[in-house]
């Protein structure tokens, strides 16, 4: 190949003419979301079909709790647990119980996590996953309470652990009770860690605040979504408390990763499959891959 | 009672004040013979945690205070007491290090909050404090954490699973700033009292919650006799901590936040 030509060559399928698959075809009865990163219009049941990902740029959609347990779980496999654990209103906190009624009725969800036990190509775990719908799956005491349970039912089942995180952090309206769910769901992690049993977390958008400074980060291993926001402090407060421009990608989980947080990104279509390797390499928790070399 | 002419927020602007003692004045007037340690052995040092180790009476003890400073030119030097990564892992070394040496560790906290920057974002100020929860829930000696001033939420708890959290009187503990929570609800950071009011962030808010064990009088702050006081009274219980076998100290450690919030909640 000439210089000239292998210096212009297609650097990707884009370039080279795009993709082989079918072209989409919407029916034009069908309702159209825009997509908010490459603004095309794509057609609901694509969309669907599509692990909520944009079939065009592969912008990955925020989506419930029961849709990504349908498609990281084995069908049927899912067995919810504490499903009755609500939401205190402790502090009387101004419009609270109002609020928390209408977001039930809207999101249909009782809490902003839903927790349970899973099978993940045949291999059974603890798998807890929290709810956009759901107040941004703030953590308030429920919600401490459940990861806790979960955490702690997995370490007396000795089961691994799998969670899917979104939050935009404590909720303040619950106050310092809130708070204190950061070190109560870290204690449960550390013991369940201390068992030499296997956890896994993935950042999914966004994952903020007391979270991402808890339960969130104290995985053994810490995957995360393309472009999922993850953070500790806020953008906004940031920028208003440094008087700074951000810098591009800031708080990505691809920023994430260069700086040395995040172990891997996985595309939601590959998620499955590469959640199922790592609970089989980690079957049986600590000294399992010894005792498997010791087995050859 | 005297506390009730007093609301909330004015309880917010006591901790604040620019006029209490702060971090390394109850080091230096408690202990004797502090000695400072400096760096996390990563990267840095953070000058808004003074850290290192001290006598309190004839017993050895690990410190670990956030400090504010006193004065503009100091205050800035402390970055106003709002710690970076690099001190919540300076801290937790000293507590690794106390662990070893099988001294208790003592802490005092006084901040508004972690540092909100980009470079602590950038070297991960939520796994800092997240790393700090789950190794002090853990540690195989006792720590008392007392809250000086502000208890601004992640970055002071990152200092506080302890065995026992006192809260001095008019100090705070919150999970969000009453500015913050106002701006974020009412779209109005003027409306920070009504916050204040309703985050219920006061020390007597914290004990009825379960969340402290004691209130420390403020009476005479910042006076010979309000040290002499306070030291007997820490004194006192670290000898009761010490005394505590290790297995049952951090089962009651865990237990002590397990139970949190979990009051009117269903059982099973």
């Amino acid at each position: 190949m000439p210089l000239i030509q292998f210096l212009n060559r297609p650097k990707n399928e884009l370039e080279a003419g795009g993709r082989k698959s079918a072209p989409i075809q919407a029916d034009e009865n069908e309702p159209v979301k825009s997509c908010p990163s490459c603004r095309k219009s794509i057609p609901l049941s694509q969309l669907w079909g599509n692990y909520h990902c944009c079939p065009f740029c592969g912008h990955h959609f925020r989506m419930n709790s029961r849709q990504r347990i349908s498609f990281i779980a084995d069908s049927d496999s899912f067995q919810e647990m504490f499903p009755d654990i609500q939401a205190q209103d402790a502090l009387q906190f101004p419009g609270y119980q109002n609020k928390i009624e209408l977001t039930k009725k809207v999101s249909g969800e009782q809490e902003a996590v839903i927790c349970g036990t899973a099978k993940i190509e045949g291999q059974t775990c603890g798998l807890f996953v929290m709810e956009p719908y759901f107040m941004m799956g703030s953590m308030g005491t429920a919600v401490g309470e459940k990861i806790v349970r979960l955490f702690e039912l997995a370490t007396e089942q000795r089961l691994p652990v799998l969670g899917f995180t979104v939050s935009g952090g404590a909720r303040m309206q619950e106050g310092i009770l809130s708070l204190m769910q950061m070190a109560k769901t870290s204690g449960a992690v550390k013991r369940h860690s201390d068992a030499g049993l296997f956890y896994l977390s993935v950042f999914t958008d966004p994952t903020t605040g007391g979270v991402t400074a808890s339960f969130a980060t104290e995985s053994d291993i810490v995957l995360a979504e393309p472009g999922a926001t993850v953070g500790f402090a806020g953008a906004r407060v940031i920028e208003q408390t440094t008087r700074k421009k951000l810098p591009q990608g800031f708080q990505t989980a691809e920023f994430l990763m260069e700086h040395g947080f995040v172990d891997k990104i996985v595309p939601r279509n590959q998620q499955r499959q590469t959640i199922a390797a790592l609970l089989k390499m980690h079957e049986g928790g600590a000294g399992h891959g010894e005792a498997a070399i010791h087995s050859i | 009672m005297v506390k009730q002419q007093y609301t909330a927020f004015d309880q917010v602007k006591a901790a604040r004040s620019n006029n209490r003692p702060t971090g390394k004045d109850y080091i230096d007037h408690l202990c004797t013979g502090f000695l400072e340690f400096h760096g996390d052995r990563q990267a840095g040092d953070d000058k808004a945690i003074v850290a290192g180790v001290a006598y309190l009476g004839d017993r050895p003890v690990t410190v670990v205070a956030i400090e504010k400073g006193h004065g503009t030119k100091e205050r800035t030097m402390r970055n106003f007491g709002a710690p970076n990564p690099e001190g919540y892992r300076k801290a937790l070394r000293l507590m690794k290090q106390a662990e070893k040496f099988n001294r208790p560790v003592l802490c005092f906290v006084d901040t508004s909050g972690a540092y909100c920057g980009i470079e602590a974002e950038e070297r991960g100020q939520g796994q800092a404090i997240a790393e700090n929860l789950k190794e002090m829930m853990t540690l195989n000696v006792p720590i008392l954490s007392i809250l000086i001033g502000e208890g601004g939420s992640g970055g002071a708890l990152a200092l506080a699973v302890a065995d026992r959290v006192w809260m001095l009187e008019h100090a705070i503990y919150s999970v969000i700033s009453p500015e913050g929570c106002a701006s974020i609800l009412w779209k109005d950071a003027s409306k920070a009292p009504e916050a204040a009011q309703n985050l219920r962030i006061t020390a007597e808010d914290a004990l009825a919650f379960g969340v402290i064990e004691e209130i420390i009088s403020e009476q005479d702050l910042g006076k010979a006799s309000f040290y002499d006081g306070l030291r007997e009274k820490i004194q006192q219980e670290l000898n009761d901590l010490c005394a505590m076998e290790k297995d049952h100290l951090k089962q009651a450690r865990y237990l002590r936040f397990r139970q949190i919030g979990t009051k009117g909640m269903e059982e099973g």
